[in-house]
């Protein structure tokens, strides 16, 4: 009988050892991710590697292309034409003197059974507005930032306005134009013109006549989708 | 008889306080066999103490049935593995039968005895 303790401690010690070792090895399992997972993450970082390497590729060969033209003889007419279509598309921040217009919605107090509609600035007051400014040869206009292009639209959404597709913009606006400061100011502030009409309704128009105005540059995307150039 | 046990037990914590802290892991495909073999160790272990509660322990019969239950446990999964066969079932099928034999007649066994005890 002496023997019997011995053994059952090295049998419950192999057994211990045994069972703990095992409970380890399984928890390592479940944690491990299935091998079919690991594929699969395999699998789309080397096609995540290769789109990468590809658009690498891409991008040297128009920075090679890029240096190129740049580098080479510069015709002066061409860069000249390039700036003044620039300009034109509205890809450019420009600077110059102007008038910077201020508009706000009426401060007045409304009587009982009084339209409030008739109180507040519409789309069609901001578009009275600039198209008096482009009749006095405003050249670039940006309202609250947002420059104008040729086709930039301004269409009235609850509350605010909205400009070049999406940009939403909300009262009070401010409208930067460049042009002749004198002009563009009594284009607006004209007897019987924008100014005086709306101001009847107690919308707050305010004209500043600036020596230096910035009109930031359009920066969004331009695409023409069905236009192109005729002949 | 009762330190015998309480040695085993007290083998136990120690052997299940240097599992956890074995340093290397094993490689996953090994795990299977290890399981098989934890499971015929642990069908040794109880039989040891049923023999022991019976009275008729033998210390190389304990050790030769534990190594050898074991190693043969793994070796017939490791073998099965190989040949496709899932031999290891035998072997979780054999021990777990006679691990639930062996702790009904230990149940017996105390129960019989705290009986005795009771009516003393």
């Amino acid at each position: 009988m002496k023997g019997l303790q011995w053994t059952l401690a090295v049998g419950g010690l192999i057994l211990g050892i045994m069972l703990a070792y095992q409970f380890r090895v399984t928890s390592e399992i479940n944690k491990t991710e299935p091998v079919q997972r690991t594929q699969l993450l395999a699998l789309q970082l080397n096609q995540l590697k290769e789109d990468r390497d590809s658009l690498q590729e891409q991008v040297n060969s128009l920075r090679t292309e890029f240096d190129r033209v740049s580098a080479g003889p510069q015709d002066i007419e061409l860069k000249e034409g390039l700036d003044q279509a620039r300009i034109l598309a509205g890809v450019t921040e420009l600077s110059g003197p102007g008038v910077e217009v201020t508009l706000n919605d009426s401060n007045i107090t409304l009587k009982p059974g009084e339209n409030p509609n008739l109180y507040v600035l519409h789309d069609e007051d901001v578009l009275h507005v600039l198209n008096e400014l482009r009749a006095a040869g405003a050249e670039a206009i940006s309202i609250n930032g947002q420059r104008l292009l040729a086709g930039t639209e301004v269409r009235c959404t609850g509350p605010t306005i909205v400009l070049n597709r999406d940009k939403r913009l909300a009262p009070p606006y401010v409208i930067s134009a460049i042009g002749d400061p004198n002009t563009l100011e009594s284009a607006i502030k004209l007897k019987g013109g924008v100014a005086e009409t709306l101001q009847f309704w107690g919308i707050q128009v305010g004209v500043k006549k600036m020596s230096q105005v910035t009109v930031p540059a359009y920066s969004g995307g331009i695409k023409f989708e069905y236009a192109q150039a005729a002949g | 008889m009762w330190l015998g046990l309480w040695l085993g037990v007290f083998g136990l914590a120690v052997g299940v306080v240097v599992g956890l802290n074995i340093p290397v892991m094993l490689p996953q495909a090994y795990a299977k066999f290890l399981s098989i073999a934890a499971l015929a160790a642990l069908d040794s272990v109880f039989g040891g103490i049923r023999a022991a509660m019976e009275d008729n322990f033998d210390n190389a019969i304990f050790i030769s049935g534990l190594f050898s239950n074991a190693l043969l446990a793994a070796g017939l999964a490791y073998a099965g593995d190989r040949l496709g066969i899932d031999l290891y079932l035998a072997a979780v099928v054999a021990f777990g039968v006679r691990l639930f034999q062996n702790l009904a007649i230990i149940r017996r066994y105390l129960l019989k005895k705290s009986k005795k005890g009771n009516s003393h």
